[in-house]
């Protein structure tokens, strides 16, 4: 995908007549092919629900447009685009580097335990310090642990791939051994953390719903790492890099350096998704407190095509079908994991036709 | 803590380690196939559970443990044709499809379980052990090592043949040169594709082996995300054996040792170390086996390189 986009930009600056052209058929094929993948992805769904002696229909009545019903569940929706959005645009960010960053899981994790220290711990504290100090240890929190990857690729050669993963684990093992040992609550029965003073939470939007200020953070990082990727050199540097680490030496741009950023991005974009979790819903650290956004979130940035701002789209989408798959088991006993079926076709469909678009260009 | 040392405990952990090593075994030993021909399929995960389940349902239905693994490497080369459709034929990113495959495996196999079996709560019955008529006579390692089921014994043999296979056949040696440089292979007038294709069937039926393992050999039960990241711990394997069967073997031991570890002291805890410490233990090693050997140029040349025929 990268090499048609980098040659459009280019044609389209050379051949100023048709620059209008090509953005419009640009931004439609954006949309088009992603859209297309979905709907393959939801069909598929239905061929398997009704194999198995469900309703198909479902797939479009219930998980796509079943839940506008209200505001409510439209605030539900939001809460469930937050992480995924702001995980999607982080990745955004270490793909077009070429770091393959499949922690963001474990990033997410160890954003919250930071962001949980902190929101423990200083009474008193006015929210308009406290709030942002949990979102900055969050945001900490996740780029140190995708920094340890970034360095351990840099420095050792060791791949991202394998060690992100492994920290995952970590990440995973390190947050039950401390909710049930040394942060756990000593009152509670559960294993959990002491909750968050009031004065950490992130406030609500509206009255009466869940939905809190933690979308707009998203919105607006999203919006940020947007222009950061294409209109600021620093951004620039990080996409050559992913583009030809080589080249990009030859260009005085130090391809080692990019990449521990490159991952400590989109490590602090899952450690704030995991602080924002904390302090907008769950006011307390569990062991299980992302049903794997960290994952799905890989799904949400390669559907946008590795375009911050399409991660906001795509991040919605599946927001909508997570919160669609709920519904569906509630309504009808459809186990709520069909939207993981429906995630990997949306995968293979978009690579397929990224592949099918790109192949003419590198003949020639 | 007394007991810790006895011989008769380190038998014991010996005989758990080789259990819980056999799934590692199978899909470590399928990844150097894959990754000698210069495919990456982190789709291991996926791939495993769909043998688990498949190798569960078909022996659920019928009651033979032998048609259960063989469901469950059918299962797995089917996850493995669509990996190597995408990946060769579309060549496509193989990380990309391989996250891909992970969704898939965890969402299809969550989904028909949860249709169809979990109100049962019926399990099979698993393969029972044999005894090895010199070996299991030994004393203290005779009835702890020498008392495993068919299908632990059999990762000895699928060892021996996949180092014959590799380094002592025609086959072997073009898998190799197609991972290390098929442009060669190419020249000389074979398929880089076709190895390939070969190359990734092998590799995700000896997972589905290694996912059937665990529902017919180990737990007699499916579960979700059964595999808990032995797909993953399979990928390090295979880097810390640096790309040899033999070394997946001993590497998977090692790291069953590991499992067995931190199940004994869950059981029955040590001192006041969190049995957490061991549970991180793979992993933690997984990453130090990454560094040591990430910087020395073991690896296949074009692993993870799709190929462009002339």
């Amino acid at each position: 995908m990268t090499q048609v986009e980098q040659g459009g930009r280019g044609d389209a600056a050379s051949r100023p007549y048709f620059r209008m052209g090509r953005i419009l058929t640009g931004t439609a094929t954006a949309i088009a092919l992603p859209a297309a993948a979905v709907a393959i992805a939801l069909l598929c769904g239905a061929v398997l629900l009704t194999l198995n002696g469900f309703n198909g229909t479902d797939v479009i009545n219930v998980m796509l447009l079943g839940v506008f019903q209200d505001m409510r569940s439209v605030s539900e929706i939001l809460l469930k685009a937050t992480p995924l959005i702001l995980i999607g645009t982080g990745l955004c960010v270490a793909f077009r580097c070429k770091m393959w960053n499949i922690g963001a899981e474990g990033q997410l994790y160890a954003g919250a335990v930071a962001a949980t220290l902190v929101g423990v711990s200083f009474e008193g504290l006015s929210p308009w310090l406290y709030v942002p100090a949990v979102m900055i240890a969050g945001a900490l929190g996740g780029a140190f642990w995708g920094g340890i990857a970034g360095y351990l690729k840099v420095r050792f050669h060791a791949s991202e791939i394998v060690t992100t993963i492994m920290l995952n684990y970590i990440a995973l093992i390190t947050t039950s051994y401390l909710v049930t040992g040394p942060m756990k609550d000593a009152g509670a029965a559960y294993p959990q953390s002491a909750r968050l003073l009031r004065e950490s939470w992130l406030p609500a939007l509206f009255t009466g719903m869940r939905v809190h200020i933690g979308i707009v953070i998203a919105l607006v990082l999203a919006l940020a790492l947007y222009v950061f990727l294409y209109r600021s050199s620093a951004g620039y540097a990080m996409r050559v890099v992913g583009i030809n680490p080589h080249a990009a030496r030859y260009a005085g741009i130090k391809p080692g350096r990019n990449m521990i950023s490159a991952m400590c991005i989109s490590g602090g974009m899952a450690g704030l998704a995991g602080a924002i979790e904390i302090a907008g819903i769950t006011h307390r650290l569990y062991q299980t407190i992302s049903p794997g956004y960290g994952f799905e979130a890989i799904a949400v940035a390669l559907l946008a095509g590795n375009n911050p701002l399409g991660a906001i789209a795509s991040g919605g989408l599946f927001a909508v079908l997570r919160s669609g798959a709920e519904l569906m088991q509630i309504n009808s006993q459809v186990p709520q994991v069909l939207v993981l079926v429906i995630q990997g076709i949306v995968i293979l469909s978009v690579v397929a036709f990224a592949a099918f678009r790109w192949r003419p260009g590198r003949k020639s | 803590m007394q007991d810790l040392l006895t011989l008769g405990f380190l038998a014991a952990l010996l005989g758990a380690a080789w259990r819980l090593a056999t799934p590692l075994i199978f899909a470590a030993i399928g990844e150097v196939f894959s990754e000698r021909a210069g495919i990456l399929n982190i789709g291991l995960e996926g791939t495993m559970l769909m043998g688990a389940f498949c190798g569960f349902a078909a022996t659920f239905a019928t009651g033979h443990i032998g048609l259960g693994l063989m469901a469950g490497i059918a299962a797995g080369m089917i996850f493995g044709l669509i990996f190597a459709f995408f990946t060769i034929t579309v060549k496509a990113n193989q990380i990309v499809v391989g996250a891909a495959i992970n969704l898939l495996g965890l969402g299809l196999t969550s989904f028909l379980f949860r249709t169809y079996y979990v109100s049962t709560g019926r399990g099979v019955e698993i393969a029972a052990p044999v005894r090895i008529p010199w070996l299991s006579d030994l004393p203290f390692f005779g009835q702890a090592v020498f008392r495993q089921n068919p299908i632990v014994y059999s990762t000895v043999i699928v060892t021996i043949l996949a180092t014959i296979l590799l380094y002592r056949s025609s086959f072997g040696l073009t898998l190799r040169a197609v991972g290390d440089h098929p442009k060669a292979v190419d020249v000389a007038g074979r398929s880089v594709a076709a190895y390939r294709y070969g190359a990734v069937l092998l590799g995700t039926g000896l997972a589905g082996l290694g996912g059937a393992f665990l529902t017919l050999g180990h737990s007699n039960q499916f579960v979700e995300g059964i595999t808990s990241g032995r797909g993953f711990i399979a990928l390090a394997v295979v880097i810390f054996a640096r790309w040899s069967p033999v070394g997946a073997f001993f590497v998977s031991l090692l790291f069953g040792l590991f499992y067995a570890l931190q199940l004994q002291l869950q059981a029955q805890p040590m001192g006041n170390v969190p049995y957490q410490v061991f549970q991180a233990l793979p992993y933690l090693m997984t990453i130090i086996a990454v560094v040591v050997v990430g910087g020395k140029t073991v690896a296949p040349r074009s692993l993870g390189v799709p190929y462009n025929e002339r």
